[in-house]
């Protein structure tokens, strides 16, 4: 073979890339899924319907959430059971934050004072640096683990913090903490429900962005490999555990985010955001999208949450029928949402 | 033994009772090929997992290079020239053969912590993962899933992946294993044209290959080395007869 060979892999200026264009089925859905999620409160807006417009920053967020979870189960093979930590913890931040910036007095009084905040600009940066440094933590111990051994540690992590939550009085114990006022941006008004969707929407393509991205990277690529088979990763010369927690670290990191938005956009943060059940409803949500699928989540979000309103107002048995659709899901399309819409996803 | 690129001494592994390595010193010098033969059993794939890294030794020391080696892991054993392929190949099934290659390629090149530009249009990792598996003679299935190979081309990859690395040292566990006479063939010219450029510990069954591709040879019985010596010194020692060659 001559070097005419290789440059034939690669693509021929002029020619589209052969990734996910307009023309292909998968494509096609990943933008018909947008525009639903965008045109829907769209509508709902102009038809002054405000409770739908909420209904979709819930999806959005809920979806972000779990973007967040699908890059370590779906792309990184880590099946964390503990990403309520991460998603409550960036509610408390936000709740924190917009409390003490409420009240004049300062989050910490020593060895530095540091003043409360309604900025959401600076909520959503500590949100992610704390997540992240949690993250570090949780991940340095539970990666030393592997299988059911780290469900079960990352489940123990988080109902640790869910704990501690219910029994912190300071900032509400088990009643939680309401946030009086919605955070504030520069400019645009946050308490508009229409614009607050937007900043959701805002935040939930970037993550898919980013999770495309890094995936076609090289870290992507070593994170691939340390999923599918960590011996070859090793034997070519990278440990996989560093690769692993940088990626679990991301991925709470987008959690996080994706929970400080989901207490402003409640006003409200509780223990409920932390605890088992969360954590399983994410889980739930990316098994129903599709694992390792990017708009995974975004499919998985809307069923979930168009089950739980049509259901959940119809009978308070809803989560049978939830569990019925997972069995289906997970018995007759392995792929989820995505794989059944899109088709199966196939690696070059 | 001064050019001696790896250096095993007094290595002993326990399984329990069984004792798959015994007191083994066995060198590798620079332009050779040193092959290892010995019945099932006998405890070759086992040291070449200690060498390795995936086994740790009970006792004895390996040295790459006169660096003591025995207490870094699979991946930084790997980064100082370590290459190696399994005897029951191990890849990623679903990826390309040349996504396989090219992760050896990336590692060579140094950090994975690089998260923006796509490795798919990246030609630093994609054009030495075709010359790799040029050499394997394999550029032509370099767009397939690893999952729809023979078994023969497996092991090729798996060589491909290690030349990848540009290794100081090769440890090849059975690379001919189901390759068929044609294939054994031709992976034994390739080894010989490679055994000047990276010194190879060869495990090999074919003993028509052990012959011709090997400069030195030892035997290995129950976890112990029981000969040793250039191809005609093995075929005429009586103890390897009885215990191995068997006829
Ligand atoms: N992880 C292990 N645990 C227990 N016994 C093992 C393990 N790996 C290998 N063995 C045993 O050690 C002996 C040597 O195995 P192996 O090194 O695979 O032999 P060879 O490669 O020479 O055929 C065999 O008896 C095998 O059953
Ligand atoms: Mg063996």
């Amino acid at each position: 073979m001559t070097k005419s060979d290789t440059r034939i892999l690669a693509p021929q200026p002029g020619l589209p890339a052969p990734t996910a264009s307009w023309h292909d089925r998968k494509g096609l859905v990943q933008i018909g899924l947008l525009a639903l999620l965008l045109l829907a409160p769209l509508a709902a807006h102009f038809l002054g319907h405000v409770y739908y417009v909420n209904l979709a920053s819930r999806v959005t967020l809920v979806a972000m959430a779990a973007v967040g979870l699908n890059l370590a189960i779906g792309y990184g093979g880590m099946v964390s059971f503990g990403h309520a930590a991460y998603f409550g913890l960036g509610g408390y931040v936000a709740g924190i934050s917009a409390y003490h910036a409420f009240d004049l007095t300062p989050v910490i009084g020593w060895p530095v004072a540091i003043p409360g905040s309604d900025s959401m600009l600076a909520i959503w940066l500590v949100a992610i640096v704390v997540c992240g440094l949690l993250a570090l933590a949780i991940g340095a111990v539970s990666l030393r683990t592997t299988g059911v051994y780290f469900i079960m540690i990352t489940l123990a992590f988080a109902q640790m913090i869910y704990y501690f939550a219910n029994s912190w009085p300071t900032y509400g114990g088990e009643d939680g903490l309401p946030i009086y006022l919605r955070n504030t941006l520069p400019i645009v008004d946050t308490n508009d429900a229409l614009t607050f969707f937007l900043i959701c929407f805002g935040g939930l393509t970037l993550s898919l962005a980013l999770t495309s991205r890094i995936m076609k990277s090289r870290f992507g690529a070593a994170l691939t490999m340390a999923r599918l088979n960590d011996t070859r990763l090793a034997t070519a010369g990278i440990a996989p555990y560093p690769i692993r927690l940088v990626a679990f670290v991301i991925s709470a990191m987008i959690t996080g985010l994706a929970g400080a938005l989901y207490a402003d956009l409640n006003g409200f943060v509780s223990p409920t955001m932390l605890s088992w059940h969360m954590s399983g409803e994410l889980m739930v949500i990316v098994i129903l999208g599709g694992v390792g699928r990017l708009y995974g989540p975004l499919a998985g979000a809307i069923l979930y949450v168009m089950m739980e309103t049509l259901l959940g107002g119809l009978t308070e048995y809803w989560k049978l029928f939830l569990g019925l659709v997972l069995l289906l899901v997970v018995l007759f399309a392995k792929y989820g949402v995505m794989g059944w819409l899109a088709g199966r996803e196939r690696h070059e | 033994m001064s050019d001696a690129v790896l250096t095993l001494a007094h290595l002993n592994k326990r399984f329990g009772a069984l004792q798959a390595t015994s007191d083994v010193s066995l060198d590798l010098r620079e332009g050779e090929i040193h092959a290892l033969i010995g019945p099932n059993g006998a405890g070759k794939s086992t040291l070449i997992g200690q060498i390795a890294g995936g086994l740790k030794p009970d006792s004895g020391s390996i040295a790459l290079a006169g660096r003591e080696i025995s207490t870094l892991s699979v991946a930084q054993r790997a980064r100082l020239g370590l290459g190696r392929s399994f005897q029951v190949s191990s890849l990623a099934e679903p990826l390309s053969v040349k996504r396989n290659v090219m992760i050896a390629v990336q590692a060579l090149q140094g950090h994975s912590f690089r998260f923006w530009k796509p490795v798919q249009r990246d030609e630093s990792l994609l054009a030495p993962a075709m010359q790799a598996l040029e050499r394997m003679a394999l550029a032509h299935r370099a767009d397939t899933p690893v999952s729809e190979l023979s078994h023969g081309e497996r092991r090729q990859v798996e060589v491909a992946c290690a030349l990848a690395l540009k290794p100081r040292v090769l440890l090849l566990d059975e690379p001919m294993a189901g390759l068929g006479p044609e294939g054994s063939a031709r992976l034994t010219e390739l080894l010989e044209a490679l055994k000047h450029e990276v010194p190879i510990l060869l495990i090999e069954h074919d003993m028509n290959a052990v012959f011709r591709l090997a400069d030195r040879i030892s035997v290995l019985v129950a976890g112990a080395v029981i000969a040793h010596g250039d191809g005609a010194e093995i075929r005429g020692n009586p103890q390897v007869r009885e215990a191995y060659l068997g006829d």
